[in-house]
Order: C-alpha cells, then sequence, then structure tokens
C-alpha cells in the first residue's frame, strides 16, 4: 500500500527478461504480504545481472516500480552498497581489496600491475569495454590474501606476476581457473598442515554416512576449484 | 511509570519515554541534532551522549527506551569529553562559514559548539565539498554544511508524506539529494526549520537579513482558514519572512508554505494611497476627495441599492464597520460568502454554528476513525488540516474515503465517487464504505467548499448533515460534521451575521441586482475572487463600485473608488479559523504609504456619509464585537457549537464536485502578487493542474 505521495519511476525501455521476472517474483514470496520491499536487493542483483553488470537510473526505478517503492528509497539501497555499480562498468570488473591483511601481503602492487598492463586507473573502463578497475574494502577472503575479485570470482594468493597472467589470458578471451592461485586448497595452510600432524584414534565411521571426508594429515589434491573459490 | 535518577535527582516519569525525554522532564538540558521530538527516532548524530549507571560506555539517550531504576549522569567527565568528541567529528567537515551563513544566530551546530564543544580545531586535513542540489523555488541547499542527521528525510517522508528525500551513498561519502527535483510538498518550508545547521535554507530569504536584527511579532496566519500561528519577522517596515510558532492545537509546529513564503507579495502590488476613477482612468487623489467622491453618489440612494461583499482575508473589526455602516445605510444586501457558498444561514436567518464549523476540531481528527471528505482536497485548501490527518493515518487504524475529484493527499484514500448521487447512496447506508463509517466509532466528514459552492449546496449540506447523524457522527464528546473553509475571513464574517439581512442579497442577488439595475453601489471589502464582469464595465453601466483593500488585484481593476487598507501583518484584527478558534492577529509593520487599518478606514467614510459608527478605538469595536457575538470574547478557545438544523433539502444536480483551489499558490491577492509564489506555481503548475478537472462551484 503506498503510504507516501511520489512521483512513479521512470523505467524508460527496461524491464525484466520473463526468466528475471520469475526470479524477481520469487524473491518477493520470500516475505510476507506488503513486504514486498525486503526484496529490493536480489531484484538489484537481478537487474545489474541483466543490464550488463550495471544498474542505470531506468533499471533502478523499475524496480522501484516493481515493488511499489518510491524511486529514492531504491537510489539509496543502490549507492549505500559497493556491490552495485552505479556507471557503466566493462566486462570484467576487477576488484583489488586493499583493506590490511591484503595490503600486507601485497595488495598494493596488484594495483599497480592492473594498472599498467590495462592501462586505466581505480575507476576506470578500458577504451574496449572490456575491463573496469576498482579498489576495494576488505573482500571477506583474507586467509588467502592478496585477493582480487574479477567478475563473481576471487583469485587468491596473487602475485603481481600471477595476476598478469590472468588478465593476459582474459584479455585473449580464455578461460582462467579461480581460486588459490598457488594450487593450496581452501585456506588451509600454505606447504602441508604444520598443526595435528598426528591424528588421535580415529572413530568408527558414523553408519549412514557415505563418503567418508579426507583424514587429517592426507596429502592434499588441488582437486577442482568450485567459482566461488572456496576449495572443494 | 518508570522511576530513573538523574544528575542525582529521583524523577518517575511516564513510560513511553526515552531517557533524553526523561532528562528533559527532570529540567536536564542535553543537546542533540538528530533527535526531533516529531520525528523518529534515527540515533545517528551521537550529540546525546550520557552515562548510565554501569555501562560501560556511554549511551545515545534519544533512542534508550527510560527504564526503571536507571542511574543516568549527564554531568560528568565522561559526558563532557563524549560531546565533546562528538562536536569535533560533526566539525570536521563543516565548513566555517558561519559569517556567511543565513542559518547564522540561530544555528543549533553554532550553539551547541559554544556549549558544548571544544574552542579550537586539531584538523589539518582538508575539508569535504558536497555539490549544491537543487530542491525547488524555495528551498537553497549548501550541502557541505549538512551533518547528516536525517531530520529533512524523516519530515518528507513521516510528516509531510512525501517520499522525494534521501541519502545517497554512505559513511563519509554520504549527501542528502531530491534526485534535482524540487521537492512536491506544500510543507517544504518546514524542512528549513528541521534542519539543524544551515544546509537547508530559506531561497527567498537568503541574504536578505540576520536573525538579530529583525523586529519579532506573534501573529496569525490569513492565507487559509487553519489560522497557523506564526512569527512576523521584519526589518523597518518591510516584513522579511514569515515562520512557525507552536500550537499543538493547530498547526503543532509547521506552517505551509504559501503561509511562510506569500509575504513577498506584501511588498508589491500595494495600493498605497486612495484613487478616484475620473474619464475612465484611476487617479491618486486625498483620502478626503475619495470619501466626498463616495458621499456624493451616496447622497440620496436608497439603501436597498447599496451592497456589499467580504473578501477572503478580512478582519473580524473590518467586517463589523462594514456590517454596521450598510445598516446604518439601510441596506441589507451583504454577504462574506464570495465564492457562494450556501453556507450560514437560510435568507434571513441565522444559522447553528454547528453548521459552519470543524466542529471535531483539528487535534481532535486524532481521536477520529474514519473519514469521508466531500468535495475538498485538503492538502491544498487547508494543509495543516492534511498534516494532521495524516498523522491520524500513521497511527493506525483510519479509513478515508473521498467523493470528489481524485487527488493525492499523501496517504492512501478511497475514492468513491465524484458527486453528489455518491454522497446519496452513502446516505442510504449502499456501498462498502458505508461500512466502514458505520463500525467506526467516531466517523468524521469534511465537507469542502467545492461541495457548497454550487448551486445545490445547500441540499448537499442538508444531505450531509442526514448522513452525519444518520452514522452516529454527531454525540455526547464527537461531533463529527465539519466543513472545511479556504478563507480566513469566513468563519469570522458567519460569526459577526455579514450575510444578507431581511429581504437582503446574496453574492449572486447582489451580481444579478447590478445587472438588473437594482443595485447601484458595490462595496468590495478585499472581495476579489468574484467575477468582476458582472458588476458591469463601467460606472455608468454597472455598479459604482468602492474598492477597499491592501493589492491591485481583480477588485482595484475593476473600482471607482480605491481605499487603500492594509494587509494581514499590518493591523491588529481578529480571524475565526474554521475550528471556530478566535485568534488574534497582531500589527508587524505598518501600512505603507497612506493606507489605513481598515476598520479606521470606515469608521472615518462613516462620518462623511453622516452615519457616524459608534466606536472610536480598537477596544470599543471589540466590545461591540462581543455583543453581537459572544464567541469573540473566548480568544483561542474552541467550545463545542450545539447542534440543530441547516441546509436545506432540495434537488441535487448530477455534476460532479469541482475543485475549490485549483492553483495552491495562487489563491489571494497576496499570493498572487508574491513572485515566490509564482515561481511555485510556474515549477509544480503542471503536476498540480493535472489533478484539477473540475470548475469553480
Ligand atoms: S540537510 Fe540538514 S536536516 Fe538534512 S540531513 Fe543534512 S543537516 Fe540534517
Ligand atoms: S583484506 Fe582482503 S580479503 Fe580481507
Ligand atoms: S540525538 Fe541522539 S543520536 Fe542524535
Amino acid at each position: 500500500m503506498k503510504v507516501t505521495s511520489y512521483r512513479a519511476g521512470e523505467a524508460g525501455d527496461f524491464a525484466f527478461t520473463e526468466d528475471n521476472a520469475k526470479r524477481a517474483a520469487a524473491a518477493v514470496t520470500h516475505y510476507p504480504e506488503g513486504r514486498q520491499a525486503s526484496a529490493v536487493m536480489a531484484l538489484l542483483d537481478l537487474a545489474q545481472r541483466q543490464n550488463d553488470g550495471w544498474l542505470s537510473p531506468e533499471a533502478i526505478e523499475y524496480v522501484a516500480n516493481t515493488l511499489e517503492m518510491a524511486p529514492i528509497r531504491v537510489y539509496e539501497v543502490a549507492s549505500f552498497y559497493s556491490m552495485y555499480n552505479t556507471k557503466p562498468v566493462g566486462r570484467h570488473l576487477v576488484q583489488v581489496c586493499r583493506t590490511t591483511p591484503c595490503w600486507l601481503r601485497g595488495a598494493a602492487g596488484l594495483t599497480d600491475t592492473c594498472r599498467d598492463q590495462l592501462g586505466i586507473g581505480l575507476g576506470e573502463t578500458t577504451g574496449d569495454g572490456q575491463f573496469t578497475l576498482v579498489e576495494v574494502e576488505c573482500l571477506g577472503a583474507c586467509a588467502n590474501a592478496p585477493v582480487v575479485q574479477i567478475g563473481d570470482d576471487y583469485y587468491e594468493d596473487l602475485s603481481p606476476e600471477r595476476l598478469s597472467a590472468l588478465l593476459g589470458d582474459l584479455k585473449a578471451g580464455k578461460e582462467i581457473a579461480a581460486g588459490s592461485q598457488t594450487g593450496r586448497q581452501s585456506s588451509m595452510p600454505d606447504g602441508g598442515a604444520v598443526t595435528l600432524t598426528e591424528l588421535p584414534e580415529r572413530a568408527p565411521a558414523e553408519p549412514g554416512r557415505a563418503v567418508p571426508g579426507p583424514e587429517f594429515g592426507d596429502p592434499v589434491s588441488p582437486g577442482p576449484v568450485s567459482p566461488s573459490g572456496e576449495g572443494a | 511509570m518508570p522511576k530513573l535518577t538523574i544528575d542525582g535527582k529521583e524523577i518517575e516519569v511516564p513510560g513511553g519515554l526515552t531517557v533524553l525525554q526523561a532528562c528533559e522532564l527532570a529540567g536536564v538540558e542535553i543537546p542533540r541534532f538528530c533527535y526531533h521530538e516529531r520525528l523518529s527516532v534515527a540515533g545517528n548524530c551521537r550529540m546525546c551522549l550520557v552515562e548510565m549507571g554501569q555501562a560501560p560506555k556511554p549511551i545515545a539517550s534519544c533512542a534508550m527506551p527510560a527504564g526503571d531504576g536507571m542511574v543516568i549522569r549527564t554531568d560528568t567527565p565522561v559526558v563532557k569529553k563524549a560531546r565533546q568528541g562528538v562536536m569535533e567529528f560533526l566539525l570536521i567537515n563543516h565548513p566555517l562559514d558561519c559569517p556567511i551563513c543565513d542559518q547564522g544566530g540561530e544555528c543549533d551546530l553554532q550553539d551547541q559548539a559554544m556549549a558544548f564543544g571544544v574552542d579550537h580545531s586539531r584538523y589539518q586535513e582538508n575539508k569535504r565539498a558536497v555539490p549544491e542540489k537543487y530542491m525547488g523555488p524555495l528551498i537553497k541547499t549548501i550541502m557541505t554544511r549538512c551533518i547528516h542527521c536525517t531530520r529533512c528525510i524523516r519530515f518528507a517522508t513521516e510528516i509531510a508524506g512525501v517520499e522525494e528525500m534521501g541519502a545517497l551513498n554512505r559513511g563519509g561519502h554520504v549527501e542528502i539529494t531530491t534526485l534535482e527535483k524540487a521537492i512536491d510538498s506544500e510543507l517544504s518550508g518546514n524542512l528549513i526549520d528541521v534542519c539543524p545547521v544551515g544546509a537547508l535554507t530559506s531561497r527567498p530569504y537568503a541574504f536578505t537579513a540576520r536573525s538579530w536584527e529583525l523586529r519579532k511579532t506573534n501573529s496569525v496566519d490569513a492565507l487559509d482558514a487553519v489560522g497557523s500561528n506564526i512569527r512576523v519577522d521584519a526589518r523597518g517596515r518591510e516584513v522579511m519572512r514569515v515562520l512557525p510558532r507552536l500550537h499543538e492545537d493547530v498547526n503543532e509546529e509547521w506552517i505551509s508554505d504559501k503561509t511562510r513564503y506569500a509575504c513577498d507579495g506584501l511588498a508589491r502590488q500595494r495600493l498605497d494611497r486612495p484613487y478616484l476613477r475620473k474619464d475612465g482612468r484611476l487617479r491618486p487623489v486625498s483620502w478626503d476627495e475619495a470619501f466626498r467622491a463616495i458621499a456624493a453618489r451616496l447622497d440620496g440612494l436608497d439603501g436597498g441599492k447599496i451592497a456589499a461583499l467580504a473578501g477572503d482575508l478580512c478582519d473580524a473589526e473590518s467586517m463589523l464597520a462594514l456590517k454596521d455602516l450598510m445598516a446604518a445605510l439601510g441596506s441589507p444586501h451583504l454577504d462574506c460568502r464570495q465564492d457562494g457558498a450556501k453556507i450560514g444561514a437560510k435568507i434571513g436567518g441565522a444559522g447553528p454554528r454547528a453548521g459552519y464549523l470543524f466542529n471535531t476540531t483539528i487535534a481532535g481528527i486524532e481521536r477520529a476513525d474514519a473519514a469521508l471528505l466531500v468535495g475538498t482536497n485538503p492538502r491544498h485548501e487547508a494543509t495543516l488540516v492534511n498534516a494532521r490527518l495524516r498523522k491520524r493515518f500513521l497511527m493506525g487504524g483510519f479509513r478515508v474515503g473521498l467523493i470528489g475529484a481524485p487527488c493525492d493527499l499523501s496517504y492512501p484514500v478511497d475514492t468513491l465517487g465524484a458527486g453528489p448521487e455518491t454522497l446519496s447512496e452513502l446516505a442510504a447506508g449502499t456501498g462498502a464504505f458505508a461500512e466502514v463509517l458505520t463500525a467506526a466509532e467516531r466517523p468524521m466528514i469534511v465537507l469542502g467548499m467545492a461541495a457548497l459552492a454550487r448551486p445545490d449546496g445547500a441540499a448537499v449540506l442538508h444531505l450531509a448533515r442526514a448522513l452525519a447523524e444518520k452514522f452516529g457522527m454527531i454525540g455526547e464528546d464527537w461531533n463529527g460534521f465539519n466543513l472545511l473553509h479556504g478563507a480566513a475571513a469566513r468563519v469570522g464574517g458567519l460569526d459577526l451575521g455579514f450575510l444578507p439581512g431581511d429581504g437582503g442579497r446574496d453574492r449572486d442577488g447582489i451580481l444579478d441586482g447590478v445587472h438588473g439595475g437594482d443595485i447601484e453601489v458595490v462595496y468590495l471589502l478585499g472581495a476579489d475572487e468574484i467575477d468582476m464582469a458582472r458588476l458591469g464595465p463601467n460606472a455608468q453601466e454597472g455598479a459604482f463600485v468602492i474598492y477597499q483593500g491592501h493589492h491591485g488585484d481583480a477588485g482595484a481593476h475593476r473600482a471607482d473608488v480605491i481605499l487603500p487598507g492594509a494587509a494581514y501583518t499590518e493591523k491588529n484584527g481578529t480571524y475565526v479559523n474554521t475550528e471556530g478558534r478566535v485568534q488574534l492577529g497582531r500589527l508587524a509593520v505598518s501600512p505603507p504609504g497612506e493606507a489605513r487599518a481598515d476598520w479606521t478606514i470606515l469608521r472615518a467614510l462613516s462620518e462623511v456619509v453622516g452615519q457616524r459608527l459608534p466606536y472610536d478605538d480598537l477596544g470599543a469595536l471589540r466590545q461591540r464585537l462581543v455583543a453581537v457575538n459572544p464567541v469573540f470574547a473566548a480568544v483561542d478557545r474552541v467550545e463545542a457549537a450545539p447542534w440543530g438544523e441547516f441546509g436545506e433539502q432540495g434537488k441535487l444536480d448530477g455534476a460532479p464536485f469541482g475543485v475549490a483551489v485549483e492553483n495552491y499558490y495562487m489563491t489571494d491577492p497576496i499570493s498572487r502578487a508574491s513572485e515566490t509564489m509564482a515561481s511555485c506555481a510556474e515549477v509544480f503548475g503542471s503536476g498540480r493542474a493535472g489533478e484539477a478537472t473540475g470548475t469553480d462551484g
């Protein structure tokens, strides 16, 4: 119910694709009736993905109309969170973490690498529209510092050389593997376990546990890395 | 009732208060920026920190509920240091531009920095600068001064009900914005008052005066029938600005934009000397000559050929003086309803007062549980009544139905229909809203002038009365029957009987009489809203028109004699608001040039025409006012008016109700002369005009 007066959003040509409209409708059902505004972040994310990675005013006002919100309320949300882009971005959004742990592990060097290799400064987009470079605060993967997020994926344990190779591959249109770039699994200790190297007597396997978990002390396999970079 | 100890003093406070409010009750002042008693609690400025019992850190008193047994200290070194720290942070990005800031001298930040801050700055780095924002013709922004208290956002969203202001970005990058749109609210001027710093200031007033050089006069507003309490700030002979004055039962602490900003119209297009039409042209003359011209015209004229109409801004005193003068001249043709509203009385007899008042009272709206609006857009006709309706809506459990032109009132409204049929159906008990009204314990009806200023107005009034009685709106301690007036003079005029006397003509009768030659002289006391064409093109082919008023508006253009009067800020006058509340306006500046307070003009004229009025000073006139109607003695008191018969059974017209106020920013000679109002009309014009679908009456 509209309890204030405001001008409805001007969504222009923007509208959700059929799939996104379904997803949006599903997101709204997560909240009690009349509280559809709670789905604003989910819808903004959908809109951003649909709109080449950024939220145009039309997209924001479309979301406002969809959720029966005053446009200014949606602008507030969209501008508050750094993960919403309110300006156009390149195909690959390169976000270098600059918070203390990453910085101590050489984040500044990573930024320089990007700058040099892409020929752009912070907040800028390459002429071909392929890359946008920004610095961000803690990405929440400090144990694998330094960290760079490209698109949706994390690239961890980076060195300037490794990052440079990744960027080169991206430029060349190649797939790149996300996650730790030194082959370590998850955030396990670099170079193998240093504590709890010996295991106490193993408890009998629990009934119903189909796949036994790895034993402590087993050699770490550099198995497949999930897109979220958390390791297998 | 929690009992707390504040600075060693024990105090019991009502439940539901915050620590800050409890401290206030205990007489301890807590500095604050974001907290405002009429807005939701934000708790983001931290200026209100106090120490609480064993709590390890100071607490924000505005956001902490007062609890039983709390021990609060506001006078410790920790609190002092906390305040200094907060002050220092607030000032980090605040420019040191007080000497060129319009808020200077009345700035919370300035005052509190003096009282609670440190005397020097340790900040060496660059300050942040924020680009100015456009918020429309009324509000000037200097956003670098903003301390992000969010009061403005909360005011716009909660009180004004206009969700167009917000804070973009976050942390040290926050910017308050309306997205470069003019803020579309008739209450927007109050943003300036709620802003504790000089970030939002008055655009028309910018750089014109310093607050300490202004002469402040407490008065009441006359630009609508709310009777908002105002303070008129003047320098020399010029009104520099108008500010609200607290009156819980009327305007709380807000005023509408017209009340605040139309004051520049007081200095423009003024009638500052008498004029007389000679050879078809108005020429300046002396008072004496003007009076003698009138006396010559009235000489030997039958009283029945003279008529008088009073306008919307008149004070009660001048209307009474004119009424007495007309009686002395033998004319029964008087009317104070220049819009032709069929209210106040049946011709020839006085109707009950309850039949033309906002009986529920403005504060009483908060007790209602359902409202039916008929032919009214309170947002434009009485902005603060609408604000009160919205306040009631926000309390919950309040349904509002509307019969009339659809409009956006800033809260949800069920639009039931457009005209009298819907009202008759509802009165007959059909329709879903009838159930709402039946279920309501204290339902109310609000009739606007658009429902009454039409040929079937008396029938609509009659029907509305029947409806009110049917749905139990009239009870022991509840009267839900309301007329919403738009003119400050109207209720006063009705109270003192500025109405057709025995055999007298009403507005239409007078105007038709001019056409038929039965009326030869028409006295317009500030009446500008009538169709001047009906007075005939000139004194030879129409009426001899005497216009007494303060602005060169429609009436003065048609006039044969102009008597320059005083505007509401230039005289001591009595006004009765739509609730029937008698209030006194006070002289803030003297009238320009040769203009005079209106009753004195009539008193002087009476002598020249040989019908000397029996009062020589305002006191005597006011005594006469009380003698005519004792309600005038009850200043600022609203007494329940007795219920009775009013309205007239009759045939209803099928035409939908129109719109009483077509253009909120231009309703009277003062606002029409105001440049500020003109720019508002331009900016908001398209949107507002879109809502207006009917014609007047
Ligand atoms: S503009 Fe004024 S009221 Fe609004 S947040 Fe800034 S300081 Fe507070
Ligand atoms: S500091 Fe870089 S991920 Fe936490
Ligand atoms: S007044 Fe308490 S935090 Fe602002």
